[in-house]
């Protein structure tokens, strides 16, 4: 890529917000799930399909419910409970003596920080206990299972983009390898290689993708390998036109003059310069990869629990929509912006190498 | 024209033949068979089973009288639908799957021609940077998000349109499945008439025609057929998907169409219909480029029809 590429793209507004915004998800997926103070996989049973607010959970009406439910599995009886506004103090009851390490489920539910016994009864029978209010915000709400949203949309990036990135790699390679190589060879094997590209091209391959994911039980790599195996023939193409009109070029001639060999020129001089297409083609080539993954997953035919990425997340938000839309909104959000942002970046590469324009 | 007709059809028999090979052979080498159940069948019925549907021949034999049925144009019977046959299969689901491509087709060519050609008449200005910004959006957004969007906001809010189902075709039914269908491809097609269309209005001849004062009806009119060449090239491909159904969308609206079947036949290694379905597409993908061939160089005699 050169400096004049660079200032071309640098005049396209649109372009440049485009990659600023993909930078931003990208980090956003890389380090956000750290930050958002919920590991990906924390289960809240008390905080099933909350809906997105800035405002802290749990809220004073749900402080009743959710202690009633962990008294219950403590195998006490909640007498009172005394709501402040950072602390909770409860009366606990119970048959028998009470055992204090049944308390590990206060902290463990998530709701609450470690408790304190303020006052014991002389049998053992009836505690005070407080406990501190823990704050808990899910700003684009929770699942179905009670996990904050914005961390699994986030962690699901991860895996998206590093699909989208990866089997579009894989896909530019093999395009280039078999584009170069056809250009320049030329004569009966370029004929040959298109004609066998042109029978792959009218194979039903998402078919033949989904037969793979089907008999060979799906898994990340195996989503990739389909994917990329797919993607790679327009890339084909468009080297080796290329490479094509390369070939004629005098530098060309006097590196092969020169004594380079085949292999060399086509490294050497051919494949640098048709980087600025490929570029441009391979930006494009990551949407349609990372569409092609969330189809998949859809349909359940992609990425598996525990892994879950972007069209995992939409396949559970359009089956809970009517009761929690937002489990549709936040992922389908996430990748909408994605895919737009890389179409207008890729046609914004595309535009910058056009001389024409 | 009916020589070349042929000479593409000849052409097309060893990318078939492929297809069929190719699949036949994957599906077998896949673990699990059609017989499968939560609990196992006695030995003898098993065998019995697999004798009647001659899954007990050896594998190459097995293709042989699948490639004899099928030059008699017999799908075979289908392995999940009992007493029912891959042809009557596609005989239901067929004629559901062909009503909704077809209405999406037209509405995406008409919504993406005007949109388009609007954009590329009106460079620069608020239309053509409305009509980017929404076709960027629909190029964007899925069909599974698409779908229950509309069922939502249609079916449920406004309570305008039924949530699914087929309902013989009740035209109330399809307007949904269609819309899903048709967006991304409107913004697709759209997208490409106006860059062809930008691209024609700079040449020579529409100057001219500018020039000479013709009206600017009739220079858009001139301009568009030319621009027209690219959509075309894509109409081959985008017709046999949009006609062999939608697995997203027949399974969120509930339609009987033959898109579920890939998917479903997969699952249940129903060896027979996974491949009826895909020499269905093959052949749709064959038919419809031939097709839009022969509109490309009916539109422009340059096209010349080479082999």
């Amino acid at each position: 890529m050169s400096a004049a590429l660079a200032r071309r793209l640098a005049r396209d507004r649109s372009a440049l917000v485009a990659l600023a915004s993909l930078v931003l998800i990208a980090l956003a997926c890389l380090v956000g799930p750290l930050l958002t103070g919920h590991p990906p996989e924390r289960i809240y049973p008390d905080f099933v399909r909350v809906a997105p607010s800035l405002a802290a959970h749990p809220r004073p009406d749900e402080v009743r419910p959710a202690l009633t439910r962990l008294a219950f599995r403590m195998r006490l009886t909640l007498e009172d409970v005394a709501l402040e506004r950072d602390r909770v103090r409860l009366t606990l009851t119970a048959q028998k003596p009470i055992d204090e390490r049944s308390f590990r489920l206060l902290s463990r539910s998530g709701l609450f920080g470690e408790p304190a016994v303020l006052e014991r009864s002389a049998d053992g029978r009836r505690l005070l206990v407080e406990a501190p209010l823990r704050k808990l915000t899910f700003v684009l709400g929770t699942d179905a299972l009670g996990r904050d949203l914005l961390t699994r949309c986030l962690a699901a990036g991860q895996v998206s983009l590093l699909i989208g990135l990866t089997a579009a790699l894989a896909a530019l390679l093999i395009g280039v390898v078999y584009g170069a190589v056809s250009g320049m060879a030329g004569g009966t094997v370029d004929a040959l290689m298109m004609r066998f590209l042109d029978i792959l091209y009218a194979l039903p391959f998402v078919f033949l993708v989904i037969m793979l994911l089907v008999f060979f039980r799906a898994g990340l790599w195996l989503v990739l390998v389909a994917v990329a195996a797919v993607e790679w023939l327009d890339m084909a193409r468009i080297v080796r036109t290329q490479t094509l009109s390369l070939k004629g070029h005098d530098f060309v001639r006097a590196a092969s003059a020169l004594g380079a060999g085949t292999g060399t020129i086509l490294a050497r001089h051919i494949v640098p310069n048709t980087l600025g297409p490929i570029v441009a083609a391979a930006t494009l080539l990551v949407p349609r990869v990372i569409l092609l993954e969330s189809f998949l997953s859809f349909l359940g035919l992609g990425v598996q629990e525990p892994d879950t990425s972007w069209g995992v997340l939409i396949a559970e938000g359009a089956r809970a929509l009517e009761s929690a839309p937002w489990m549709l909104a936040a992922p389908a959000g996430f990748l909408v912006i994605t895919l737009m942002a890389l179409n207008r970046l890729g046609d914004g590469l595309g535009e910058a190498l056009d001389p024409r324009l | 024209m009916i020589p070349l007709i042929l000479r593409r059809i000849a052409q097309s028999l060893p990318t078939l033949f492929l297809v069929v090979t190719g699949s036949f052979f994957l599906i077998r080498l896949a673990p699990g068979g059609p017989f499968d159940l939560e609990r196992p069948l006695p030995p003898a019925a098993m065998e019995n089973l697999r004798r009647v549907y001659g899954l007990d021949q050896p594998l190459i034999v097995q293709f042989g009288r699948y490639l004899l049925s099928l030059l008699r144009g017999d799908l075979g019977p289908s392995f999940t639908f009992r007493d029912l046959t891959v042809t009557d299969l596609f005989a239901r689901g067929l004629p559901v799957s062909v009503t909704l491509g077809s209405l999406a087709l037209l509405l995406a060519l008409a919504l993406g021609l005007a949109l388009g050609s609007l954009a590329a008449l009106n460079r620069g200005a608020a239309a053509d940077r409305l009509v980017g910004l929404a076709a960027s959006l629909g190029l964007a957004v899925p069909n599974f998000v698409t779908a229950p969007l509309l069922q939502i906001v249609f079916g449920l809010g406004l309570a305008w349109l039924p949530v699914g189902g087929w309902a013989d075709g009740n035209p109330k039914n399809l307007v949904l499945p269609v819309l899903t269908l048709a967006l991304p491809h409107a913004a697709g097609i759209a997208r490409l008439t106006r860059a062809s269309l930008a691209e024609v209005l700079i040449q020579p001849h529409i100057r001219t025609q500018r020039a000479m004062g013709l009206p600017r009806t009739r220079i858009a009119r001139h301009a568009l057929r030319g621009a027209l060449l690219p959509v075309v090239a894509t109409l081959g491909p985008l017709a046999a998907a949009l006609m062999t159904g939608s697995v997203v969308v027949e399974t969120i609206f509930g339609l009987p169409g033959i898109g579920r079947y890939f998917v479903e036949g997969a699952l249940n290694r129903d060896y027979t219909l996974v491949m009826g379905t895909v020499i269905l597409v093959a052949v749709m993908v064959i038919v419809f480029n031939l097709i839009a061939d022969l509109i490309a160089a009916a539109l422009d005699p340059r096209v010349r029809l080479s082999a």
